[in-house]
């Protein structure tokens, strides 16, 4: 496995791989998030309680769902990158965490938004909002972090530490929040954990969040492929590269 | 804890050995592929423009730095795997003085003896006057001139017996007689049987005799 | 190593103490920030009380954040960091004496004058017994976690606002337990449970922390 894989640590043999696998991310990404939402937003039925409102939850859902793994995947890259001194691992944080980033913002503005018929308000401290708001901060420092070093090379390795220990801090977060959550309202009617769903609602949910993971890989590869680009600018296979286009 | 001291190695026993280092800072590479070795009672004198990662490869060299690719060894082992070890048998001279500039020369002096576990049969204030600040041992560092203060810095090189010594401009603010001084400890330290990895603009360098290593500024 | 642990804490006290008043500084910011907050909310001994907690909690926090600036960055500018990494002596154990020292040195004090401030916020004996505990228990996790970030941005001019950025995220869990803990003493509640989970934090914090701190010297070091 390792031995099939180290060929692809260098960051001409990445740049490669990106670029073969983005159109198999980016295009079954995009037909399914269209069908989805499509699905979802038009055809599929009206919630008994929350009539067509509930909706939004087509682009909620996947997003938040999908905000707290990349954090993960981050952070896991960070881990590879710095027990091997992959530097392609670093490149990877710095192309993923604005995509992360951007996942959050969505799940917070559509949880937000959604609050609003359900709730009466744009904002309540509700549990997985607040640790959504934590996660968007830890996001943040993230990307200052790096943006800060004149020297990438430093930038990965520190934001490789920075992003594990937030993931050994993010349980904890997020479990503190629902236990203080719950500590000051009560028992918060929860919007998710419905007993069952239909199916005809849920296969569309399905079939976004599958559809939003291959886009948001879709553009962290795009996004990879651009760093590696930005950062090697001076190496001659970049030259001969840019050369021949 | 033992030291390697360095009158009992045996001359031209390899101690220090580059294998295949390259560095790589701001995305520019600095060097690659660089081999050599600096064996004991030899010198290498790290020659080179301003930029072509002198100082880079000596914390390479001392394992403050990593080297994108490459290892160091020191006596045939790779300095990570017992750095504790090659840290004892290193003294490292770099841009940063490593004193503090609140305490007395004295109290540094005798903060660094202690951390690095040298038990004091040195008179310091003797040694401090040696080095040309007599009178002045008592007074903050940092209300010393830029000579004096590199000169309190230079006392490690009489205090801690290492068998390796790494200087990155050590002659930087000297006056004259400091640079003599200086000079002369290098000497005898190389015809003990120590070796030295040293940068300098200076050409008196050339006196000591060492190998020559020639870094090129590469874009 | 004892030798070496000792000159360390010695070096550390004398630096702190001698003629220069910045140890205190962390400490007249915290009581700052809470005679604000009578003045911004109300000064109603109720409302006070109610908030008195989370104000303290939020105080010491900033305080320290504050504080731990200045945990490793004089040893790095002057090149003693890379001295010490040089000394043969284990690393990670330097860096943790020198945390617990600054600990000592720049929180000690909130927590001998933590009486004052529950005072100032008309919190009951219960209250401030529940106060003084968590801190007790939760600013060196403070410390150690800081210590981290302080760690990973020494080799930047701008360190503060980012490492505000960086850190205080990750002292939300802390400050919901420790200000639910000195809630529970105010309707005079069981609070172990509170205290307990501030205490595993800790020792979390102590297995984890003193390696990922020398990792990060040394990442800024390279």
């Amino acid at each position: 496995m390792w031995k099939w894989l180290h060929p692809y640590a260098k960051t001409e043999r990445a740049h490669q791989l990106a670029g073969t696998l983005f159109p198999w991310f980016a295009l079954p990404g995009l037909i399914l998030f269209t069908l989805g939402t499509v699905w979802g937003l038009v055809f599929a039925p009206a919630d008994y309680q929350q009539g067509d409102a509930f909706r939004i939850i087509y682009i909620h859902v996947p997003s938040a769902l999908l905000s707290m793994s990349v954090y993960a995947s981050m952070a896991i890259c960070g881990f590879i990158g710095l027990v091997w001194q992959i530097r392609t691992c670093y490149m990877a944080i710095a192309a993923i965490a604005p995509v992360g980033a951007v996942l959050t913002f969505i799940a917070l503005w559509t949880g937000a938004t959604w609050g609003k018929p359900m709730w009466g308000t744009w904002w309540v401290w509700d549990a997985r909002l607040t640790s959504e708001l934590i996660l968007l901060f830890l996001y943040f420092g993230i990307m200052a972090l790096y943006a800060s070093f004149e020297d990438k090379l430093q930038a990965g390795k520190a934001v490789s530490v920075m992003a594990m220990v937030g993931v050994i801090n993010l349980p904890i977060i997020h479990y503190s929040v629902e236990w203080w959550n719950t500590l000051h309202q009560g028992a918060t009617i929860s919007k998710f954990e419905k007993p069952s769903m239909a199916p005809e609602m849920l296969w569309p949910l399905l079939i976004n969040l599958l559809g939003l993971a291959l886009l948001s890989g879709a553009l962290v590869l795009q996004r990879l492929r651009n760093e590696i680009v930005m950062r090697e600018l001076r190496r001659p296979w970049v030259i001969n590269m840019l050369k021949e286009q | 804890m033992v030291y390697c001291s360095p009158t009992s190695l045996i001359v031209g026993t390899i101690l220090l050995t580059a294998e295949n280092l390259s560095c790589i800072k701001q995305d520019r590479l600095l060097f690659s592929q660089l081999n050599f070795s600096v064996s004991a009672g030899n010198g290498l004198y790290i020659k080179g423009e301003n930029g072509a990662g002198k100082t880079s490869l000596l914390r390479i060299l001392t394992g403050l730095s990593q080297p994108a690719e490459g290892s160091v060894l020191w006596q045939q082992k790779d300095i990570t795997s017992d750095f504790e070890e090659y840290a004892t048998n290193l003294v490292y001279l770099g841009h940063k003085l490593g004193l503090n500039g609140n305490l007395s020369a004295i109290d540094n002096l005798v903060f660094w003896n202690t951390v690095n576990s040298i038990d004091d049969t040195t008179d310091l204030y003797e040694l401090l006057s040696l080095l040309g600040l007599a009178g002045l041992e008592d007074m903050p560092v940092n209300r010393l001139s830029a000579g004096q203060q590199r000169r309190v810095s230079l006392a490690r090189l009489w205090l801690k017996p290492a068998a390796l010594w790494i200087l990155d401009e050590p002659f930087n603010a000297l006056d004259v007689q400091a640079v003599e001084l200086l000079i002369d400890k290098i000497k005898s330290h190389i015809t003990g049987g120590g070796s030295l990895v040293i940068t300098s603009h200076l050409d008196m360098v050339t006196r000591l005799n060492c190998d020559v290593l020639h870094m090129e500024y590469n874009i | 190593m004892i030798r070496v642990l000792n000159a360390i804490v010695k070096r550390e006290f004398k630096l702190a103490f001698s003629g220069s008043f910045d140890f205190a500084l962390p400490l007249l910011f915290g009581v700052m920030v809470i005679s604000l907050f009578p003045l911004g909310v109300s000064p109603g001994p109720e409302m006070l009380q109610k908030i008195g907690a989370g104000v303290i909690w939020v105080s010491a926090i900033l305080a320290s954040l504050l504080g731990l600036e200045k945990l490793f960055r004089e040893d790095f500018r002057d090149g003693s960091l890379e001295q010490l990494r040089l000394s043969g002596q284990p690393f990670a154990v330097i860096l943790l004496v020198k945390v617990v020292v600054h600990w000592l040195i720049t929180v000690g004090p909130i927590l001998i004058l933590s009486p004052l401030f529950a005072l100032f916020l008309n919190l009951t004996p219960l209250m401030f017994e529940a106060l003084f505990l968590t801190l007790l228990l939760g600013t060196p996790m403070l410390s150690l976690v800081g210590a981290i970030a302080v760690a990973l941005t020494l080799s930047l001019e701008k360190g503060g606002i980012l490492l505000a950025l960086l850190m205080l995220p990750l002292f939300i869990p802390l400050l919901i337990f420790a200000t639910s803990a000195v809630n529970n003493a105010q309707l005079q509640l069981n609070y172990n449970g509170q205290l307990g989970i501030i205490a595993a934090m800790l020792m979390l914090a102590i297995a984890l922390t003193p390696w990922s701190i020398s990792f990060a010297v040394k990442v800024s070091q390279n």
